[in-house]
């Protein structure tokens, strides 16, 4: 934690971790295109088990938060590296948009991340652990579907993958190169499964809310 | 002389390391698509001087590409438009007549500007004084074969050691991270037995002192890597970074 190169580790580490997670969740939301009933068996298992919700949710509320809060540390750091800046920067010719604002792509994301929260997460652990609601394992696909008849907040959530997208074009590939994953024969791949990840896993999440926006315009 | 140039240059003019400085236009005529960079600049000072003026101030030595003492940021590239070169391997004819050029110093923290366009670039030799040497004498040189070193090592230990410490990556990096020169100093001595013996607490000390120095956190942008003269790659990075984690793991204190 107290050396640039353990924080870039940690920072890859809490990333990747996301990465998995991200992946799950999509596996999860697809259902709800398929079955609802398999929505709703799978929701209400991630939602009951043990296992999850005491041991891997922590885990991952604390990996969002340091995430978050050491890019954040690591964005006021490496600004304060440069006070007097350049009166022409030639970034463009020597790396991708992406790398360099990851901060704005995170930002967005983590502003996402909010409405998710206030939308999903609060009130279900409010059911749950505040109201002490009973179990109803058929509850789930009729609360996400009610989250997509607005069309201004599809909107932002479509808008939001984008970002995602953005952000993990660079993040991907970047978190194997952080923790020092680099060989001639699996780096190009591993590049390759990046782009195909950052890009079919938002277009698939936007995909799911518009399926569920159109059928229930009528 | 029909196909001479006349240039407007921009340069970043700084009186001492407390002087806020600011940019000065110089119109420059005559200038030939044959001279190098600093010529150019030679040729600019020299009218300074006939005029009474403070000629720019600006760092350079071998100007063969090899010393690692030239620097400038121009048009916003360290070193320049081209890929692979020196500021002063770099020729007018990368310009066209007419243009306008900006030309500063190599912004980081970890640089004070000295003067003008010359920076101080003692962070790199207090990170080099750090580990970046095998402290045992070697003596004479042993037989060749005594010592065998595995073709691949010994070539990527090579690519690593052309580093010329410039600081053009620290320059060119959004981050102002030095992350690329450690790497090859740390990278050209792991990778052969002369240097495996000290190789964990050299990548400790050294990734330790770059952090004293102020130098920004590496975010993976890989600017450094096209920005480098020689081309050093983020192979280099990679191997650091796997080292440092290694090392820190088994350190015993
Ligand atoms: S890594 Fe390249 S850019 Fe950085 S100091 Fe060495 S030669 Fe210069
Ligand atoms: S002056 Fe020596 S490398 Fe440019």
């Amino acid at each position: 934690m107290k050396t640039s190169i353990a924080r870039k580790i940690l920072m890859a580490l809490s990333g990747l971790f996301l990465l998995l997670f991200l992946f799950q969740h999509f596996i999860i939301n697809s259902l709800s295109v398929i079955s609802a009933d398999a929505f709703n068996s799978a929701s209400h298992f991630m939602g009951y088990n043990p296992i999850i919700q005491f041991i891997i949710q922590p885990i991952l509320l604390f990996a969002v938060i340091f995430h978050l809060v050491m890019g954040i540390v690591l964005e006021a750091k490496n600004r304060k590296a440069r006070s007097v800046k350049y009166a022409v920067n030639g970034a463009a010719a020597n790396s991708t948009w992406m790398s360099r604002n990851m901060i704005i792509t995170g930002l967005t994301v983590l502003a996402f991340l909010g409405l998710h929260f206030y939308d999903f997460w609060f009130p279900e652990i409010g059911y749950k652990y505040v109201e002490f609601g009973p179990e109803d394992p058929g509850r789930y696909f009729g609360e996400l579907q009610h989250k997509f008849v607005n069309p201004v907040r599809v909107a932002l959530y479509c808008t939001a993958f984008i970002f995602l997208a953005l952000h993990l074009l660079h993040g991907f590939q970047s978190s194997f190169q952080s923790v020092g994953f680099r060989h001639n024969r699996y780096t190009p791949a591993i590049k390759k499964l990046g782009n195909i990840y950052a890009i079919a896993i938002p277009l698939g999440f936007i995909v799911i809310a518009l399926f569920h926006y159109v059928s229930l315009l009528n | 002389m029909s196909n001479t140039m006349k240039l407007t240059l921009k340069i970043w003019r700084q009186k001492g390391p407390k002087d806020s400085g600011k940019l000065v236009d110089y119109p420059v005529d005559h200038v030939s698509p044959d001279m190098s960079f600093l010529e150019m600049l030679d040729v600019l000072n020299e009218q300074l001087v006939e005029k009474g003026e403070e000629p720019v101030a600006f760092d350079h030595d071998c100007r063969e590409g090899i010393c690692g003492m030239c620097s400038l940021v121009i048009n916003g590239r360290a070193h320049g438009p081209q890929t692979g070169v020196t500021t002063c391997q770099l020729h007018m004819r990368s310009f066209k007549d007419g243009d306008t050029i900006y030309i500063e110093p190599f912004r980081a923290n970890s640089f004070p500007v000295i003067k003008d366009l010359a920076v101080d670039r003692g962070a790199f030799d207090r990170i080099i004084q750090a580990g970046g040497y095998v402290s045992v004498n070697t003596g004479a040189a042993q037989d060749a074969n005594n010592l065998p070193v595995n073709k691949n090592d010994a070539d990527k230990a090579f690519s690593a050691a052309t580093c010329i410490g410039c600081g053009a990556c620290v320059a060119t990096c959004k981050n102002a991270s030095a992350m690329l020169f450690v790497s090859a100093k740390v990278s050209q001595l792991a990778l052969l037995p002369q240097g495996k013996v000290e190789a964990q607490d050299r990548v400790l000390n050294m990734v330790h002192q770059m952090d004293l120095e102020g130098f920004g956190n590496c975010t993976n942008t890989g600017a450094c890597e096209v920005e480098c003269p020689k081309g050093i790659s983020l192979d280099n990075i990679a191997r650091m970074n796997r080292e440092y984690m290694v090392a820190s793991l088994k350190k015993e204190n």
